[in-house]
């Protein structure tokens, strides 16, 4: 094997109360294609910031050799100057600016401060002839699919002679022939001696392609394994993925299931923008009352989009199937025919879409069902205020008053506020949707507590989790979603973290 | 001692503005050699302002409401010339003609309304479009000449003054009795709200500072009436313009549709996912600015005892420094009804005092200009210094306050009442 083109040594990433890597250690060899892998939040995406500089040197422990020498980036310009491009899943492309422009974009051929556009086009036309793209320079990027504007993406890295390339998730939003083109893309360029390390779920893809295989767990290195010395197929990866005790603990918690009270048949979503595109496809769902039922799902599956849908059609353009709750059939096309209907969403992002952040703990908790405290023409505030006392009492949402600004509370108590609010709205059915995101474990522990009490109450919860021990410990019932397709429904007693995440990547298309 | 400094702190942040006043008002005090508080000089400052201060109030509203409304100086000559063509050449008497145009400016808003809540043009856009639209329908309707000869009552309400009633004091009666009568309902109401804080535990002004605001306020407020009484007594347009700020400070501070301006502005998509109607809010709210500016229109035009095709010009400039100079946040969910008014005065008193000061008017424009960037930089500079060390997240409470005494019991009662903790323990402990 090739010497080390690339070594992080011991590399610890604190933020404010997480600690999101513990001494994990990655050596990549040259000319090779690595591949990371680990559940959403282990850490991968983490430890390539902290290796392209958008985390500077000093805000992390360890170091990192790079062709063998230590390096110090304080930014991703110094990180590229070496020779280090990463491409963001999110693509950090202009749309309205041509292929040549953002090829070049921040890198301009340029001789005092003009820039001279007959070279850039025709060195533009000799990158895109080496990652296979046919296409005028001269075209605005917004012309091109996703697969072609990630082909763009790569040519502007090749402009930055790259000696390390980072893809993260390179292929969660292209179709079959994009990804394929992609990856022989990747094996080409390493023929041409680029070293790529790359993030990916798609695990048959990485079995497929790459040299090597670093697992991160829960912020630390547990494995690499070695692709080409045989025996590693997706069961082995997976294996390594989820390897681990369950280490959070759930409060004792005996279900009372009584009868079917949501249901949701052949469930079409449509993508807002593109009506063609099925975001989700004929899914069928059911949940108890007093039963809390998981859908697990890898970033992208379409776990958000199905909650949203269904929460008042506050996502999607067009929507298919039927929709029961409570043994009736309804359309609900508006957020507040929704609420009015009993259901309740917790949006997974917390400050955008869940709080104001202006507003204080008593507004924040009575906002979606201000129609119960008017008394005349105004708001009863002493019923509002006396409404939150109860909250904060018996969620134990720590703060000296109910007139704290919810943008001081920490993220579990943020959360219980949220709670708050939608269970004063007396909901029938509950979306959590990421419920224990960026909250730390005590907290974590009272939040389950209070789901599984609000399921005792004869209501239906449905919880999405990234967490698979979180899904297992808390949920009756789970579905697996894969590309918008529930893959499979588990009964608490069948599902395994490996079974859940076999069904999580399949092809489901 | 430390409460004390911080409490002054978050009170300089919260009185910053009314400081500001006072000292500005103390500056040209001293300058003008007390020309500015002589009561006739004051009686001018009401009437010249009203139309500025009517406008502050519905653009602080849909400034909360993260708009912008750059056609209300148009809007408000149109609204007045529409008003003196219906009288003079049409012959409609005037409080019906008042009414009518009344609901011409809210027509106005609502056509705003429809562009900017239910297709989705930015406000910026839409009212831009009017003020070109109905500056040019201004000239159109008055045929590009002054239209004066209104009726004698229609010119009360720019000019006019409430009637002299009781026996001869050298002081204007009525408008002596308003004030006592307006001191005593915030006296009132003051020591109710701080009851209502105290009985829930929530932060209060120690006693003695509560007690020195209330006076400094009662004083003012007097003061302000003697002036007025010594002159000519309280003008109509200005009895107009407390009226109007009591019923919009209410509507904001306590009723749904003012907590939905509020949390539309503050995260609209939050606002959405719980359920509120964030285009109809938007609609009212660009309703509401079209019907104060066709108040403002009325008062300018009755003022001026004509209506010009001038009328209005950088009105809107003027509310909007308004509404910012009180504290509105550029990107909407923060601003006061009476933030905007005390904004107004300020852009007031300032044209005022350096009038008489015989600064020349490009000059007051400029130094308005300053005034405008200076007092938006201080309150973004004094957040920043308040907010302080660490930023969000990271003043995480340890504990739970236990709920005020005097609340178990209502609470324990209300418990039964509150929806999905039925079940759960009571006085559940810190895990």
């Amino acid at each position: 094997m090739a010497q080390p083109i690339l070594e992080m040594r011991d590399i610890t990433k604190k933020f404010p109360g997480v600690t999101a890597l513990s001494d994990v250690n990655l050596v990549v060899h040259r000319s090779e294609i690595h591949a990371i892998c680990g559940e959403n939040g282990a850490g991968k995406s983490t430890l390539m910031k902290v290796l392209s500089g958008v985390h500077p040197h000093g805000s992390y422990e360890g170091e990192i050799v790079f062709e063998g020498n230590p390096v110090e980036f304080s930014n991703i310009r110094q990180s590229e100057a070496a020779g280090i491009v990463i491409i963001h899943q999110e693509l950090a492309l202009i749309p309205e600016l041509s292929i040549a422009e953002n090829i070049f974009l921040g890198n301009e051929t340029a001789s005092g401060g003009v820039i001279n556009w007959d070279e850039a086009n025709h060195r533009a036309i000799e990158l895109l002839a080496r990652v296979g793209l046919r296409e005028n320079p001269l075209t605005p990027v917004k012309h091109l699919g996703i697969g072609k504007q990630q082909l763009v993406e790569i040519a502007k890295a090749l402009s930055k002679e790259v000696k390390l390339l980072i893809l993260d998730e390179p292929t969660a939003a292209l179709n079959d022939d994009d990804s394929q083109h992609l990856l022989d893309l990747l094996k080409g360029l390493q023929g041409k001696g680029i070293t790529s390390i790359m993030i990916s779920h798609k695990l048959n893809e990485i079995a497929r392609v790459a040299d090597e295989i670093t697992i991160i767990r829960d912020g630390k290195t547990i494995e690499t394994l070695d692709v080409t010395a045989g025996d590693v197929d997706e069961d082995r990866i997976i294996r390594g993925m989820v390897g681990r005790d369950l280490e959070h603990r759930f409060p004792d918690h005996t279900p009372d299931i009584g009868e079917v009270m949501f249901e949701i048949k052949d469930w079409t979503v449509m993508h807002p923008l593109d009506h063609h595109r099925e975001v989700i496809r004929k899914a069928n769902l059911k949940v108890r009352a007093g039963e809390i039922v998981g859908i697990a799902g890898l970033m992208g599956a379409g776990r958000t989009e199905l909650a949203r849908s269904i929460f008042g059609r506050s996502y999607g353009s067009r929507n298919e199937g039927t929709l029961i709750l409570n043994g009736k059939e309804l359309t609900l096309s508006t957020v507040t025919a929704a609420i009015d209907a009993g259901i309740a969403y917790v949006s997974e992002d917390r400050k955008g879409l869940g709080l104001n952040l202006l507003d204080d703990i008593k507004t924040s908790i009575s906002s979606a069902a201000l129609g119960k405290l008017v008394k005349g023409l105004t708001v009863d505030e002493r019923k509002e205020v006396l409404v939150a006392e109860g909250y904060r009492k018996s969620l134990n949402i720590k703060a000296p008053s109910v007139t704290v600004g919810v943008s001081k509370l920490s993220g579990g108590n943020q959360q219980k506020v949220v709670l708050s609010k939608w269970m004063y709205t007396d909901p029938q059915l509950l979306i959590l949707d990421e419920p224990t995101r960026g909250i730390d474990v005590g907290a974590k522990f009272e939040i389950y507590g209070i789901i599984q009490e609000l399921a005792r109450t004869g209501r239906g919860v449905l919880v999405i989790s990234s967490e698979l021990p979180e899904l297992l410990g808390l949920c009756d019932r789970i579905y697996t979603l894969a590309e918008g397709v529930i893959t499979r429904e588990f009964d608490r007693s069948e599902a395994t973290q490996e079974s859940l995440m076999r069904y999580m990547t399949v092809d489901a298309r | 001692m430390n409460g004390l400094l911080s409490m002054l702190r978050g009170n300089v942040r919260q009185y910053g503005m009314i400081i500001a006043l006072a000292a500005i008002v103390i500056l040209f005090q001293i300058t003008t050699d007390g020309v500015l508080l002589k009561p006739i000089n004051v009686s001018n400052l009401v009437v010249q302002n009203a139309q500025i201060l009517i406008l502050a109030i519905g653009m602080v509203i849909v400034i909360v409401a993260r708009h912008i409304d750059l056609s209300v100086g148009s809007v408000a000559a149109f609204v007045g010339a529409v008003c003196a063509i219906l009288m003079t050449k049409h012959d409609v008497p005037w409080f019906l003609a008042v009414v009518l145009c009344l609901m011409l400016g809210a027509a106005i808003g609502a056509w705003h309304g429809f562009w900017v809540a239910h297709v989705g043009i930015p406000a910026f856009i839409v009212t831009l479009s009017s003020m070109l639209l109905f500056r040019g329908l201004t000239l159109v309707v008055l045929e590009g000449a002054t239209v004066g000869g209104l009726p004698e009552d229609f010119k009360k309400i720019g000019n006019g003054f409430l009637p002299e009633v009781g026996p001869d004091t050298g002081l204007h009666n009525l408008t002596m009795i308003i004030a006592v009568l307006v001191i005593a309902a915030l006296v009132f109401l003051e020591f109710r709200k701080r009851a209502a804080a105290k009985k829930y535990n929530f932060e209060v002004l120690p006693f003695g500072l509560f007690i020195l605001k209330l006076a400094v306020l009662g004083v003012v407020i007097f003061y302000f009436s003697y002036l007025l009484a010594q002159a000519r007594g309280l003008p109509i347009v200005g009895l107009i313009l407390f009226a109007l700020i009591a019923i919009y400070t209410f509507i904001m501070n306590k009723t749904v549709f003012g907590r939905h301006v509020y949390a539309v502005g503050g995260n609209v998509e939050a606002a959405t996912m719980s359920g509120v109607n964030t285009k109809r809010t938007d609609f009212l709210v660009m309703t509401n600015m079209g019907l104060l500016a066709g108040l403002a229109g009325l008062v300018t035009t009755a003022r001026l005892t004509a209506a010009n095709p001038k009328a209005g010009v950088n009105f809107e400039l003027d509310a909007i420094a308004a509404s910012f100079i009180g504290g509105a946040a550029v990107t909407g969910g923060v601003g006061t009804v009476i933030g905007a008014i005390i904004g107004g005065l300020v852009m007031g008193v300032l044209n005022n005092g350096m009038s008489l000061n015989g600064v020349s008017i490009d000059w007051q424009q400029a130094i308005k200009g300053l005034v405008l960037l200076f007092a938006v930089a201080f309150d973004v500079w004094n957040k920043k210094r308040t907010a302080g060390g660490g930023g969000a997240g990271a003043e995480a409470y340890e504990s739970t306050a236990p709920p005020p005494d005097e609340l178990a019991d209502e609470i324990a009662a209300m418990e039964h009442d509150l929806p999905g903790t039925e079940a759960l323990p009571q006085d559940r402990t810190t895990t």
